[in-house]
């Protein structure tokens, strides 16, 4: 047993506490949340469907393995492992297409596995860069972004190499 | 996305005749559909179960509190933006809600926060320091809780779902740090104002 263990739980009690003390009615709201989350659920499942599909045929048709077997030298320079090479660059561009993989990976190695124990820092640990810089920047017409692209691929840079040894020290 | 979508299906046929593995690319394209079903009513429970509690906590005023905890931290990273303006009351909504994981919450106030720097500082169609480094965050995961990874993991029989924990925070924290610091450096060289040769 882990502090981890206690996360979940104390999290959960800890916010119902917080809103039984600003007098919310916890039950009610707590409603009217996983209702949304239902909507968001309906709103990823066209995207996933699309996405689980091609990225099933393409690691069918020996795509993924090519594709892992193209960047091994790379990846393996700084301890990544390249059978989750193929999250990393789908992670910077699609939320859905990252989940695609990612379940692919982990239904493949298993999630205590270190290829899937990665993967899944990596995914927890890194967002769409392009896709929000996109969405927001296009929010409020800005065209000329200036750094912002280089920096926060910087980031992503860091998470990946960082992913892989995070795993190998903590876990 | 268009692209994507048509240049993996085009490798996995043109992969598939190549390695003699049509059958499982068929296969594929008629089951993995169906995979893709099957994933998200599996992750509905947990999205629906972390939307509801973080909804309490919205509701219960936690967001607001947590903001003010920030303030100080967030008033030495937004230079020259005045601390009780709009667009920081903004950067911290967004922020907190993209820490607590209410991604619907996040967006809408990211972009009021950026049309309000927009505002403050009087940019045109260039982005300030202030609004790259609001920007730069937003594409850090600053999740706490990644929940959807902790229900794939479950669901997929793992030992312990949630031991990737600790690795996702110091992650995460060095990943922006990354993010803050290439931000301020680059802010020299992609200086603000220039108009000719300036790469966006």
């Amino acid at each position: 047993m882990s502090f981890t263990d206690y996360f979940v739980p104390c999290v959960i009690l800890a916010i119902l506490f917080f809103g039984l003390i600003a007098k919310t009615n916890v039950f009610d709201t707590f409603i009217e949340g996983a209702a949304q989350g239902l909507k968001t659920t309906a709103d990823i499942l066209p995207a996933l469907i699309c996405l689980m599909t091609c990225i099933g045929m393409f690691k069918a048709s020996g795509g993924i393995d090519l594709l892992s077997g193209l960047v091994k030298p790379v990846t393996d320079f700084f301890g990544f492992p390249s059978e989750a090479a193929p999250l990393i660059f789908v992670r910077p561009l699609s939320g859905s297409g990252a989940l695609a993989f990612y379940e692919e990976i982990i239904n493949t190695y298993g999630p205590d596995s270190f290829i899937g124990q990665v993967a899944s820092t990596v995914m927890g640990s890194s967002e769409t860069t392009f896709y929000t810089l996109a969405v927001y920047f296009g929010a409020v017409k800005i065209k000329n972004t200036r750094h912002a692209l280089p920096s926060a691929l910087s980031a992503d840079l860091t998470g990946w190499i960082a992913g892989a040894a995070a795993v190998r020290l903590l876990l | 996305m268009k692209f994507f979508f048509f240049i993996i299906v085009f490798f996995s046929v043109v992969l598939g005749i190549v390695n003699g593995k049509m059958p499982e690319v068929s296969q594929a394209a008629l089951t993995e559909c169906t995979a893709a079903v099957t994933l998200a009513i599996s992750l509905c429970g947990t999205i629906c179960f972390w939307s509801g509690i973080m909804n309490i906590a919205e509701n219960a005023g936690l967001v607001a509190k947590l903001s003010r905890l920030l303030s100080p931290l967030l008033k030495r990273l937004f230079k020259g933006i005045d601390p009780k303006g709009a667009a920081m009351n903004y950067i911290m909504l967004n922020l907190v809600s993209n820490l607590l994981g209410l991604a619907n919450a996040a967006t809408p106030a990211g972009i009021r926060a950026l049309e309000e720097l927009k505002k403050e500082e009087n940019a045109e169609d260039i982005a300030t320091d202030n609004m790259v480094i609001f920007t730069v965050m937003n594409t850090a995961s600053l999740q706490l809780f990644p929940t959807t990874v902790a229900a794939i993991r479950a669901n997929h029989g793992s030992a312990a779902p949630l031991e990737i924990l600790p690795g996702v925070w110091i992650v995460s924290a060095l990943a922006l740090t990354v993010a803050l610091t290439a931000a301020k450096l680059l802010s020299k060289v992609f200086r603000y104002g220039k108009k000719k040769g300036d790469t966006s």
